[in-house]
């Protein structure tokens, strides 16, 4: 270690357990840690995505195998539970790119202020969650 | 001060994530456009989209060289992602070393996978 990094203070004052459920984050704070935490799910849940790019994409038998995932389950997986995790992987698409096509907005104007970055976290929100309201309808047959 | 060299070399400064910083933001751009085609291309096709419709849209060359590029991009992207993470939240270094090999071997592994699907069509 360099003895400029030993000299560093190093200050702890957030407790995750004491402070966090009790700390008041703005939304353009909620906005942040859910781009985190969609990019995490997505990495995470990869295979998935390439599974069902696999099977829908490779033969006539493989798209009747991935349609019925949708309708009867794989495994001891039941369908339901298939339609969550894909949910949950719509709604983290939608939000990284949203919060990801905001990102560059700000990155491409240096002017921000305080009330954009409010109001972009709040369309955000609104625009992922309300897609993510219609696409899972769809998905789970209300339409 | 005097050394700064070895052990005692500064490793902060300026533009040393700079590279990382624009690949992001440049892959998530090739990226959303994917998404744009991709998007398009479903929305034109006429009627219901059965497993023929589907697999077309990925079978022509462009649309598998346009697929291979985000497949790449997308592996970036989420190497310094991921990387930032771990970065952030993971404070032993031999832990954090752990997870970031885990994470190169997990998105290189998926990225062979893909390709596998995407050049076998």
């Amino acid at each position: 270690m360099t003895e400029i990094a030993k000299k560093r203070p190093v200050f702890r004052n957030i407790n995750a357990l004491k402070d966090l459920p009790t700390y008041r984050l703005p939304v353009a704070g909620w906005v942040s840690i859910l781009h985190r935490v969609s990019g995490a799910v997505m990495f995470l849940l990869l295979p998935v995505i390439i599974w069902l790019f696999d099977t829908s994409v490779s033969s006539e038998i493989s798209f009747s195998r991935f349609s019925s995932v949708f309708q009867i389950g794989v495994g001891l997986i039941p369908a339901w539970l298939v339609k969550l995790v894909v949910l949950g992987l719509i709604w983290s698409y939608l939000h990284h790119l949203c919060a990801g096509v905001r990102h560059l907005y700000m990155d491409t104007h240096h002017a921000v202020d305080k009330t954009f970055g409010h109001q972009s976290a709040v369309v955000t929100l609104v625009l992922s969650l309300g897609l993510t309201v219609i696409l899972g309808a769809k998905l789970f047959g209300l339409y | 001060m005097s050394v700064n060299f070895g052990s005692k070399r500064i490793v902060v400064g300026a533009h040393y994530g700079l590279r990382d910083w624009l690949a992001q933001r440049v892959t998530a751009a090739i990226m959303a456009l994917f998404t744009l085609l991709l998007l398009a291309q479903v929305i034109l096709t006429k009627g219901d989209i059965g497993y023929d419709k589907w697999a077309g849209i990925f079978s022509s060359q462009w649309m598998k060289a346009i697929t291979f590029t985000v497949i790449l991009s997308l592996a970036y992207h989420a190497w310094v992602g991921m990387r930032d993470i771990w970065m952030d939240y993971v404070q032993p270094v031999g832990i954090r070393l752990v997870l970031q090999i885990f994470t190169l071997v997990w998105l290189i592994a998926c990225m062979g996978w893909a390709i596998q699907v995407l050049w076998r069509l």
